[in-house]
């Protein structure tokens, strides 16, 4: 995947397989809100979104690095981190 | 222990000759093929392309993603014929809060989701690569799986795998624990998947038709120039319920189990006979307590394959005799619906009950030997009639007969 990808880039691409794959409004999406509670996750919902990763960044995290995300900051941070 | 009257209070049904039972009905009564000819097949290496067609269900906006993530293929068929059939069950989803309801649903495969799965597996060399559904789908009780996560059932719940009589014994083993006292209300049928990695080996020992020129005269159960079955599927389901929680719910009441018979051939694997057939007609007769006489209309097992529809013919001679009702495979039609045909069958059977005629089996143009001792239905038939059998075989001579009658107090 693109070594140069933009924070900008990172919250587009991710924020676009969050509403087509779980299914919510992209107004719901807010930098500040909670991951878990807006998108409705549960256990199986990481397995999906370690596949979604992989899809559209190109790169495989394990389920336990989602722990310490509790926002969607901490999620574009995570992914922008990694793609660098 | 008294037991119980066993009725039918809901059905529904998604297959290749319509998506309701509606569209059903005009489709058995004109006697429409559901049989297209499928070029990818032959790619695959088929020796036979023809198939039933049946359209995947938009789901989208019908039921949350999480479920649809979780099912596959023939369970999206038999979930579409289950909110059929409990609307017309009046079982609304609350019912299910309060009440204790079951699920016995047949199904014999889940191929495409087990092959899809492990060939993502395999590329991305990482199991998580499957996601989280995957699992469910791939699992052979996928289909009452499902069904009972999203309707919430507390009642039993498994998978009937009986071949291509699942479906059929479903509806034997619900009406026989209703009868018995264990549950007073079962969803019960059966579900196919219809795709070319499913029927890939059974194409392969040359069990399909190959008159592919003419596909909608392929499946030609128990005429003479017969060549094979066609594949096919959908999902059905039936609504079974005490005849007391029925009429306590005010539920229309569409027929009752009088019967269920069932035999294992003991022999080859895939090569039927005829005393096992016939021993599970004669048990089913004896369970319903009726005379020959009685059997207005027979919905034969007949795939179209030679040696099936021959001992087919040969068992209901054999059993009948002189007494000559109505015979008639909608196979002919729908071709063979394999896990779903036992329950489908029965569906398609209630809908000409009701309706007050005999589906025709089309493209029966000369009888051979067998068949022209049986009394078969070759155009359709205006006929009111009040008692049905139904018959189901599958691999490993599994059999199953059903006997549904017309409700009377």
């Amino acid at each position: 995947m693109n070594s140069v990808m933009t924070m900008d880039e990172v919250i587009t691409i991710t924020n676009n397989f969050l509403v087509e794959e779980f299914e919510v409004d992209m107004a719901s999406i807010k930098p500040a809100a909670p991951v878990k509670e807006t998108l409705e996750l549960d256990s199986l919902d990481y397995v999906d979104l370690v596949v979604l990763i992989d899809t559209h960044f190109g790169f495989k995290v394990q389920q336990q690095d989602f722990k310490g995300i509790v926002t969607f900051q901490d999620f574009y941070n995570f992914l922008h981190q990694r793609v660098k | 222990m008294k037991l119980r009257r066993v009725v039918i209070t809901g059905i529904g049904a998604y297959s290749c000759i319509g998506k309701n039972v509606e569209e059903i009905k005009n489709s058995l009564y004109t006697g429409k093929s559901g049989i297209i000819y499928d070029p990818a097949r032959k790619e695959m290496g088929y020796r036979s392309a023809l198939t039933g067609f049946i359209e995947r269900p938009n789901l989208q906006g019908l039921l949350h993603r999480r479920y649809r993530g979780y099912m596959a293929e023939e369970g999206e068929y038999a979930y579409i014929a289950t909110l059929e059939a409990l609307k017309q069950a009046k079982i609304e989803d609350s019912f299910f809060d309060t009440h204790e309801v079951g699920i016995l649903y047949g199904n014999d495969s889940t191929a495409n989701a087990t092959v899809e799965t492990n060939d993502i597996i395999r590329a991305k060399k990482d199991t998580s690569m499957a996601g989280g559904g995957a699992i469910f789908q791939c699992m052979n009780s996928t289909v009452s799986m499902i069904l009972s996560t999203i309707f919430r059932l507390r009642g039993i719940n498994f998978t009937i795998s009986g071949a291509c009589a699942s479906g059929s014994h479903s509806i034997g083993m619900a009406y026989t624990m209703i009868r018995h006292g264990y549950q007073d209300i079962i969803i019960c049928g059966g579900a196919q998947e219809v795709n070319a990695v499913t029927f890939a080996s059974f194409d392969g020992i040359g069990a399909f038709s190959i008159r592919e020129t003419d596909p909608t005269k392929a499946s030609r159960p128990f005429d003479k120039d017969r060549d094979g079955l066609v594949p096919s599927g959908g999902g059905a389901t039936v609504i079974l319920e005490t005849l007391e929680s029925a009429l306590s719910r005010g539920a229309p009441i569409l027929g009752e189990v009088i019967g269920y018979g069932f035999s294992s051939n003991g022999g080859h694997i895939s090569q039927p006979n005829v005393d096992g057939p016939s021993r599970s007609l004669n048990m089913c007769i004896q369970d319903a307590g009726i005379q020959l006489k009685d059997i207005d209309y027979i919905n034969a097992h007949a795939t179209s394959t030679p040696i099936g529809d021959m001992n087919e013919a040969k068992a209901i001679h054999q059993v009948f005799g002189n007494h000559k009702p109505y015979v008639s495979s909608t196979k002919s039609m729908t071709g063979h619906e394999c896990w779903m045909a036992g329950a489908s069958e029965i569906v398609y059977s209630l809908i000409m009950m009701h309706n007050g005629f005999i589906a025709p089996n089309i493209n029966m143009n000369e009888p051979d030997e067998d068949s022209a001792k049986i009394n078969i239905a070759t155009s359709t038939i205006d006929k009111n009639f009040d008692v049905f059998l139904s018959n189901s075989f599958g691999f490993g001579g599994t059999n199953s007969t059903l006997i549904v009658k017309k409700y009377k107090p």
